[in-house]
């Protein structure tokens, strides 16, 4: 702030409140929806206070009961979305790292190719190639699988951008004094490389997680076993049916559920949030 | 493309570490996106067991279909009015923020988190509101003699998914407009209030001129988002309705391709948006991040 303006400082915060509230907004919704009876919600005006059946809603949501009209228990799907963002998260994670240390403390043919070929992963979202590569891998028997889930989504050039970035900068009389001493290139990742990128990891394992967490479109295409569905198709299906059957207060119970975990991951690490944001983004 | 200025000598770990990646990248994404080149030049016979090369015919029956250049023309909309809305909403809370000495972090956060929820989330959100049954916004809007239906009026609709696309994006904007906020230097906007000029002349003379690496490389990571993010909301929402009035690509190559099994067609719209993400992320890299070189 340059000079005190009373006035424009209480204008800043009068739009910082309104900002607050129009975006918790539809969130606020949810929940008071999520703590009334179904009869109330679809009865006129929804109610904008809290009412007295939320505990009893998220019983039921979470009870073993809340399979019904082919899906499977929330909590089932929950432990899906769960195995779902710990895989990718730790794949990307891995193999990204691995391969940025190869194509920054080696030199060795077809280096640039390999580059390259990671790199082309930015422009070839899932999106744009759903039909073929939802054949490859029911080709390879993987549809109705948590490796079919999770293992198309694995490969990051953004990671890999991020972990070359870092190792770039990591000084090289480290590596130097490393091999003096006489280790070897994989002691020299396990015992100095790995531990000096402890907080790149840390910021890429909560941007990861979100992004696993929220996959919506490829786990569609590749379950069609209950047994493999995860929340956000869950969710999806929940709504799906004739329009005045919907259990509103159910689905607005689960679907604060289902937000969650990414969300308390995002205010809970709100720094390394930021940093995994801003460095994988760029 | 450098290495380091030592490096190890050995000669066949290097490939033992890039073969997860190498492996997945051409497994699941090389060799599928090249299968959608192929079949793009292709027509199967109904029973799909021979194929034979039929050209351009796909991309000419595409690019002279009415629906298609529909579809083409309405996810134009959709991007421009998601990236404007949400753009300006971002930069408005940066501003804000960046202003205030203290209670800065506790705003950032309680305006950050829609980043994590997700998009399908997002739609059943803003649809809950908008519900003709029970929806609060629907309910308000027939107070004002509106009566809102996004089950039968295609602009209803396609406000119905903008409003949610943006809601969800506006954390995002606003995260990196606030970083590029912080880098304005200190000194300039204190030279300028001295020579006399007031807070609005400051921003629009100095901030935002500024700022413009970072607007730009918004826009076009907004542009992207809009285009292929946002599956999850067109599919919780109106899944293309009413009468392809929010058909927008993505969700017109699924529909085509996976539940209406138009191979050749949907290849081709597959090859024409891999297109636009090439062009996308050349401008992105080549355009906008001149600080980071690979």
């Amino acid at each position: 702030m340059v000079e005190n303006r009373p006035f424009l400082t209480f204008l800043t915060h009068l739009v910082l409140i309104a900002g607050v509230v129009l975006v918790a907004f539809p969130v606020y919704v949810a929940f008071i929806a999520s703590t009334h009876t179904r009869e109330v919600l679809v009865g006129g005006m929804i109610p904008l206070l809290p009412g007295g059946h939320l505990i009893e809603n998220y019983k039921q949501v979470l009870s073993a009961s809340s399979a019904a009209n082919g899906l499977p228990s929330y909590m089932l799907m929950v432990l899906n979305s769960l195995g779902m963002a710990l895989i990718i998260t730790f794949g990307k994670i891995a193999i990204s790292i691995l391969s940025a240390f190869a194509i920054v403390y080696f030199r060795f043919r077809f280096r640039l190719l390999a580059f390259w070929i990671i790199f082309i992963t930015l422009m070839l979202p899932v999106e744009v190639r759903i039909i073929p590569t939802y054949k490859v891998v029911a080709d390879l028997g993987m549809l109705n699988s948590y490796p079919g889930l999770t293992v198309p989504l694995i490969a990051s050039a953004t990671a890999t951008f991020l972990f070359r970035q870092f190792f770039m900068t990591v000084p090289d009389e480290l590596m130097e004094a490393a091999r003096v001493d006489g280790s070897g290139p994989l002691k020299f990742f396990r015992d100095i490389l790995l531990p000096l990128s402890r907080t790149n990891i840390a910021a890429l394992c909560v941007i990861l997680f979100i992004y696993g967490w929220i996959q919506y479109l490829w786990p569609l295409l590749v379950t069609t076993d209950p047994g493999y569905y995860t929340l956000m198709m869950g969710l999806k299906r929940m709504v799906a049916v004739q329009d005045g059957e919907v259990q509103w207060h159910l689905v607005m119970a689960g679907t604060i559920l289902a937000m969650l975990p990414p969300v308390f991951v995002v205010i809970l690490m709100q720094r390394l949030f930021i940093r995994g944001l801003t460095e994988t983004e760029k | 493309m450098d290495t380091k200025r030592t490096i190890f000598p050995n000669r066949v770990l290097p490939y033992l570490l890039l073969a997860p990646q190498l492996v997945i990248t051409l497994v699941f994404l090389i060799w599928p996106a090249g299968q959608a080149v192929k079949s793009s030049f292709e027509r199967e016979d109904p029973f799909g067991l021979s194929a034979s090369f039929v050209g351009f015919q796909h991309y000419a029956r595409l690019l002279t279909d009415p629906l298609y250049l529909d579809s083409l023309g309405r996810t134009a909309v959709f991007a421009v009015a998601v990236t404007a809305l949400s753009m300006a909403f971002g930069l408005a809370l940066a501003v804000a923020v960046k202003r205030l000495m203290r209670g800065g972090r506790i705003y950032t956060t309680l305006l950050v988190w829609p980043y994590a929820v997700a998009p399908v989330i997002a739609g059943l959100l803003w649809w809950f509101l908008f519900n003709s049954t029970t929806g609060v916004l629907a309910y308000f809007l027939g107070q004002l003699g509106i009566r809102w239906d996004h089950n039968l009026n295609g602009t209803h609709a396609m406000i119905l998914i903008i409003i949610a696309a943006a809601w969800k994006q506006v954390s995002y904007n606003f995260l990196f407009f606030l970083a590029g906020l912080q880098s304005v230097p200190h000194s300039l906007i204190e030279a300028a209030a001295i020579d006399g000029s007031g807070p609005a002349k400051r921003f629009f003379t100095i901030v935002l001129p500024l700022l413009s690496p970072t607007t730009f490389f918004l826009f076009i990571v907004n542009v992207n988002y809009t285009m292929f993010d946002t599956f999850g909301i067109v599919d919780a929402t109106t899944a293309g309705g009413p009468a392809q009035a929010t058909n927008i690509l993505v969700y017109k190559v699924y529909n085509d391709g996976y539940l209406g099994l138009n191979l050749g067609s949907s290849s081709a719209q597959s090859v024409l948006l891999m297109l636009i993400v090439v062009v996308l992320t050349v401008i992105q890299f080549r355009y906008v991040e001149r600080r980071v070189q690979y």
